[in-house]
């Protein structure tokens, strides 16, 4: 077997019981084998059963990839793994921006914020807090429009994301 | 019975008489003085009082490796679960199972900085399988009953139980281990059957085929150890065994090629350069085993069976893996192999042993007979001798040239009976591993090969040994330097020898003596036999100390950085042929 060395970006779903310590566990092998983490989302998902989906994006070599959905998987408290990225699949981030800017540049900013449908949230005479959801790379493109208009706060989810089409079984596809 | 109500303590000690549990290593202190309380008040477990944490994990490893059972261990807060972290993190290299339970601080001082406080679950959760904090009386039994789950199926491994005090002593309900089962843990025991065939169907077709087995057989139990001999000998093949896998095939039968890896032989690690099938059962392809990657056996097929799926393509991408319990897979794979008409190239293979032979005649392990001092590898080779008619002989071992020596030169003929550290290398693991061992077999012969340096860093646990009558023989290759160490900066650092020489050691004779063992020495080659017999003689703790060749070597070497065919032979290295070991080789360990 060729062992490729190209980078790829993968999200990958796991859904592990919402108990002390679990996303410590998660983070720790991360951190201990030296993996990438791009983003990382989580949030209870089945209250009645306490469960958490965490979605991570990573990067690496397909061998690395399958590590780490093996090495996640081989943790006791994880009930499945599932690469979103083998398939096709919606993913969304969101972001709460805030705009620093008076008199045109002000206005301008509201002019981009209308472009990319992000709403506005809160609004002083010299700001803006302006709601946008999409894709990582349209966050970073409005962000980016943003910064010459003044100064920018940003806070971001992190990506979360799900396969399109009816469920699989036995996945969180 | 289930809802019966108890204490914490009294829960924890119920749950491991149900658990089967007979011993317990420990060491106590404050934050669980309600554990030894409920310890106190029964006669169902036996306590064992080590001297330091560190000796009690590795007591309960050598417990675990020699009988297949979890060991158990019982620690203290703060201090005394730190102390446990090496031997935790030993049991998760070399997959053995060890069920931890540690004190902890009161749950309401938790995170206070309380006396003898840290955060143990916090610490050990990258050197666990798993770990739990328990904050409730009535989880205690649940947890516990998991804990032995975790700890002994799958991969098997070392799970922590972290106790607050309060917990132990407030009272909750115990349930019995039939009315737990874990939520999510679900290790995959059977192998695919259609990889299994396509397995049997490379094997067959192989012209120079390697089995490559590993500790995985022996965690899988005696059964698999006696499956893979039967499907061993059914293909004609030829096996070798990695360090934790020495004793899962007999290693009299003329199939066994020997270890290989770092320093196996050099048909071995041949055989692996150059096979076009490899077979790998229960082994994770490490760097002590693989030498430089680009270069391992660059024109096998490799088939890997193992129980956990992180070990597939870690280092080595492999052909075809099969996820899966050894011992099971085994049992199909034989079952797949008579059913089909499956017979191997007779010409190929006989042509294959033709070489084999051939690099066996190569001898690597030979050494100088004539010494007039004692060669280490002689005494480990007088020492088989002296014991091999025996059945219920069990070796444990140190870390450094006395335990690749002893796993070249003491031979196992069956599985659980050589427990030593691999993964983790933990000098002071062979005194109370052995001391472990004892207590499961105590009319056994228990020995522990040992080196003089890594012999004290846990010899505290001779006064273990006294205290139990545990009859353990310790038989240090005393060379007065950190022998590896030495070797290393002799062939890889222009002998600059840097810090591993032992000045002051003590007199083990006069040590052993004020443990109310028996001290045994032996200095010259004719005093050899007679000090192994006396050892075996005694009925009492032993140390033998047994002053043998300071400047020996132990080969073959790969060195680091080097491929499987780059290996220094002892005989070679004489004629002033340092290894040339590259920059990034010297980088490796």
């Amino acid at each position: 077997m060729k062992q490729e060395t190209t980078i790829e970006r993968h999200i990958i779903a796991v859904l592990v019981d919402n108990e002390a310590g679990v996303l410590a566990r998660v983070i720790g092998l991360f951190s201990g084998r030296g993996y990438n983490i791009e983003s990382l989302t989580v949030a209870e998902v089945e209250h009645e059963s306490a469960q958490s989906r965490i979605n991570i994006v990573t990067t690496g070599t397909p061998m690395i990839i399958a590590q780490i959905i093996a090495q996640l998987d081989r943790l006791v408290p994880v009930h499945r793994v599932t690469d979103l990225t083998e398939g096709r699949h919606l993913e969304r981030e969101l972001a709460l921006i805030k705009v620093q800017a008076t008199g045109e540049k002000r206005l301008e900013s509201l002019r981009i914020a209308d472009i990319f449908r992000a709403r506005a949230v809160d609004s002083t005479d010299r700001s803006f807090v302006f709601e946008l959801t999409g894709s990582t790379e349209k966050l970073d493109d409005f962000i980016n429009l943003m910064r010459p208009l003044g100064q920018v706060n940003v806070s971001r989810t992190g990506v979360v994301a799900i396969s399109r089409g009816p469920i699989q079984s036995d996945s969180l596809k | 019975m289930s809802g019966q109500e108890m204490s914490g303590a009294e829960i924890v000690i119920k749950a491991l008489a149900d658990q089967g549990v007979d011993v317990i290593f420990g060491y106590p202190g404050g934050a669980v003085l309600p554990l030894y309380d409920a310890l106190f008040k029964q006669n169902r477990i036996k306590h064992v009082l080590v001297r330091q944490e560190a000796g009690a994990v590795h007591a309960a490893e050598g417990y675990a490796r020699s009988t297949g059972k979890p060991g158990v261990v019982l620690v203290t807060s703060g201090p005394g679960a730190t102390n446990a972290v090496t031997g935790l993190t030993d049991a998760l290299m070399d997959s053995i199972p060890v069920v931890c339970l540690t004190g902890q601080v009161a749950t309401h001082m938790i995170g206070n900085d309380a006396f003898q406080e840290c955060d143990t679950t916090g610490i050990t959760r990258p050197c666990t399988k798993h770990n739990y904090l328990v904050k409730d009386a009535n989880d205690v039994a649940r947890v516990m009953h998991e804990a032995f789950f975790v700890a002994s199926n799958g991969r098997p491994g070392p799970v922590v139980v972290d106790l607050p005090k309060d917990v132990q002593i407030n009272i909750g309900k115990y349930v019995g281990p039939s009315n737990v089962t874990h939520k999510t843990y679900r290790p995959q025991v059977k192998g695919d059957l259609g990889k299994i065939r396509q397995a049997v169907d490379m094997i067959a077709r192989a012209r120079q085929p390697i089995f490559y087995v590993g500790g995985g057989v022996i965690n899988s139990g005696p059964k698999a150890s006696q499956l893979l001999t039967e499907f061993v000998r059914a293909t004609g093949y030829p096996i070798t065994n990695t360090l934790m896998g020495l004793g899962s095939y007999p290693a009299s039968d003329k199939q066994f090629v020997g270890m290989l890896g770092m320093h196996g032989t050099y048909e071995a690690n041949l055989c692996m350069h150059q096979c076009d099938v490899m077979i790998c059962i229960g082994a994770r392809f490490d760097d002590r085993i693989t030498g430089r990657l680009d270069a391992f056996s660059p024109n096998s097929k490799k088939i890997h069976i193992d129980i956990d799926p992180s070990s597939i393509n870690k280092n080595i991408a492999v052909d075809l893996a099969i996820i899966g319990d050894a011992g099971h897979v085994l049992e199909d794979m034989i079952k797949v192999w008579k059913t089909g008409a499956h017979q191997p190239d007779a010409d190929a293979l006989a042509s294959w042993w033709t070489q084999i032979e051939q690099w066996r005649k190569r001898d690597s392990l030979k050494f100088d007979r004539k010494s007039k001092v004692i060669k280490p590898q002689y005494a480990i080779e007088r020492l088989y001798q002296a014991t091999k008619h025996r059945d219920d002989v069990y070796i444990t071992t140190e870390v450094g040239q006395h335990q690749m020596w002893a796993a070249q030169h003491f031979h196992f003929e069956k599985p659980n009976r050589w427990m030593t550290s691999g993964g983790l290398g933990t000098m002071g693991y062979g005194l109370p591993a052995a001391m472990g061992v004892q207590m499961a077999h105590p009319d056994a012969l228990v020995v522990d090969i040992a080196g003089e340096a890594s012999i004290l860093m846990n010899i505290q646990e001779m006064s273990t040994l006294a205290q139990y009558k545990l009859p353990v023989k310790v038989f240090i290759l005393n060379n007065q330097w950190m022998g590896m160490v030495r070797q290393w900066q002799e062939l890889l650092h222009g002998a600059r020898y840097s810090e591993s020489y032992m000045d002051s050691l003590p007199d083990f004779v006069a040590l052993a003596e004020s443990f109310k063992a028996v001290g045994l020495r032996a200095e010259n080659p004719d005093d050899l036999d007679g000090l192994i017999q006396e050892m075996l003689a005694t009925d009492k703790a032993v140390i033998a100390d047994v002053r043998v060749d300071p400047l020996e070597n132990c080969f073959p070497m790969v060195p680091s950085g080097a491929a499987h065919n780059e290996m220094i032979l002892g005989d070679e290295e004489k004629q002033e042929d340092k290894p040339t070991v590259t920059d990034d080789g010297l980088a490796l360990v």
